[in-house]
């Protein structure tokens, strides 16, 4: 197991008239090589769940356990290096003068010799889908999705063995988000990291999770393959979420035509359920 | 992390010293203040200390939080206790060994400063604690606007101090995710000597300034597609009015700050 949790609650500002309870008791298990995404309206409690992975939030109740390693502070660097964490806007977090010193942050803080680290740079910067000539520039003068990529590749580059990635393509164009998605589902199959990814987007679950959880005012309320999770079409709308968009299209022409399948969640299945009857 | 930090210290509520006008209460703070500085007898400080006392139960702010600020008072205290000890040497001597001197003078002075300044923080606390940030940015503006005659650019402290008040939060926020972000990359902010820690916040700086500075930019186009050119004819959503329990409040802080003083002069 990568990851157990056991009755975790978190509480912010406890004690304070500003008291919210962010997590109520959760109870969760994730398996090595999974594909698992979190989903909930703002507020549900993703990203406080999420930053307990890597011990950047503590738990005020319960336990949690990665790799074998107890979440409690004693040994924070070494489920850092196991757990990268990819925040939303991570562009925000680039600071320095070239995108091969900003790359290389995490690694000098580890320790590692240069030609180890210039191995791994020029490694991960392929893996992210940029060209080496990107290495010596500003990383202020990048586009954005340019920058998007490079602060993704400053979590990578220390071979996290679980990647939680927090709205990943958030604020990008279809193709950038392609992109990113791309590389995403190759570090899945081809590094064979844990993949956790928070997203807002039911159609980008969908096509990539094999996993979802669904978080809602700090509980999880439901956790399932993406088929029987997005089958509860009502139920996700009750908590201001709502099914892939071409799954609404399925149960309408399901009406038209009875023997169709309608428990289709992806353009692509949808598309070759549909030209069966055409 | 540093979402722990309460903007400002107002504690929420509902009381009459909640609702007060913030001109009132920034003014009654003030002449509360002076006569703090003005009593020097053990009388007058006994009605002050009574009066401030009830502020805090009506103002209904737990005492709790009321006293919080007064750690450093108490390092001062220590600090006057010292200082008059050691050099005030006339007056009745109390106790004398080698060249420590205590006198009755020494001993009144460090007492009367030490609650000097609790009544001070305290009458300041429950004006923080019962105003909200922005109620108060708008008491100082409407306070300040007559010196606008002789060109105080009253509106524009007040929009500035307003603005800065608001992205406080924002920033604090801020700080709080880049923080996370590089910790999670592996940076560390808590050991190492004082070098060290210095050098490990660059890479919360760097991208905290571009935030901000690419925050200020937005902020500035947003004002200016919504035609804001100053306080000119400008009005106000929130208009502030005095209610009659302005007025008791006023009454009641006049009978003691003119007790106070008649305690002092007369008597």
């Amino acid at each position: 197991m990568s990851i157990v949790i056991e009755n975790l609650s978190h509480i912010y500002m406890k004690g304070s008239p500003f008291e919210k309870v962010a997590l109520n008791d959760i109870n969760l298990r994730i398996g090595e090589e999974e594909f698992v995404a979190i989903i909930g309206p703002t507020g549900s409690g993703k990203s406080t769940l999420v930053q307990h992975f890597n011990g950047l939030l503590k738990p005020t109740q319960g336990r949690i356990i990665v790799n074998d390693i107890e979440v409690t502070g004693s040994n924070l660097k070494e489920l850092r290096r196991q757990v990268g964490i990819v925040f939303q806007y991570p562009e925000h977090q680039l600071f320095e003068e070239t995108v091969y010193k900003d790359i290389a942050f995490g690694l000098h803080k580890q320790g590692l010799d240069t030609k180890e680290i210039d191995k791994r740079i020029r490694k991960t910067i392929k893996m992210v889908g940029l060209n080496e000539d990107i290495l010596e520039k500003s990383p202020f003068e990048l586009s954005g999705g340019q920058k998007r990529r490079v602060a993704i590749a400053g979590v990578l580059v220390m071979n996290p063995k679980i990647l939680v990635l927090d709205e990943p393509t958030a604020g990008l164009d279809p193709k950038g988000r392609d992109e990113i998605f791309s590389f995403i589902l190759q570090l899945y199959k081809e590094m064979h990291m844990t993949i956790i990814l928070v997203s807002h987007s039911m159609e980008d679950v969908a096509r990539l999770a094999k996993r979802v959880i669904v978080m809602y005012k700090g509980k999880i309320a439901m956790d399932g393959y993406p088929g029987e999770v997005f089958s509860k079409a009502e139920q996700l709308e009750s908590m201001g979420l709502s099914a892939p968009q071409i799954s609404y299209l399925m149960r309408k022409l399901k009406k038209i035509i009875p023997e169709i399948n309608e428990n289709i969640f992806t353009i692509s299945e949808a598309k070759k359920e549909i030209m069966k009857y055409l | 992390m540093l979402k722990d930090i309460t903007l400002g210290q107002y504690f929420p509520g509902e009381s009459v010293i909640h609702k007060a006008d913030p001109r009132v209460k920034i003014i009654l703070t003030f002449l509360l203040m002076i006569a703090i500085f003005i009593i020097d007898t053990y009388m007058g400080f006994l009605i002050m200390a009574l009066f401030t006392a009830l502020i805090v139960i009506v103002s209904d702010v737990p005492v709790k939080y009321t006293l919080k600020g007064l750690k450093p008072v108490l390092f001062i205290a220590v600090f006057a206790a010292v200082i008059n000890i050691f050099f005030v040497r006339e007056g009745t001597p109390l106790f004398d060994y080698g060249f420590i001197h205590i006198t009755y003078e020494g001993l009144d002075r460090t007492v009367k400063t030490t609650i000097r300044l609790t009544l001070l923080i305290v009458v300041a606390s429950i004006l923080t604690l019962t105003t909200t940030p922005i109620l108060l940015t708008d008491g100082i503006e409407k306070l300040m606007k007559p010196l606008s005659i002789v060109g105080v650019p009253a509106h524009e402290i007040a929009m500035m101090m307003t603005i800065a008040l608001r992205f406080i939060p924002t920033l604090l926020e801020e700080t709080d995710k880049i923080m996370k972000a590089q910790a999670a990359r592996g940076a560390d902010f808590d050991t190492g000597n004082i070098v060290q820690r210095a050098k490990s916040f660059i890479p919360v700086l760097v991208p905290l300034f571009v935030s901000a500075f690419r925050r200020a930019d937005e902020l500035a186009t947003a004002m200016e597609a919504r035609c804001y050119r100053g306080g000119e004819g400008r009005t106000r959503m929130r208009q502030l009015t005095l209610t009659v329990s302005d007025l008791y409040l006023c009454v009641a802080a006049a009978l003691v700050i003119g007790f106070i003083v008649y305690l002092q002069y007369f008597i």
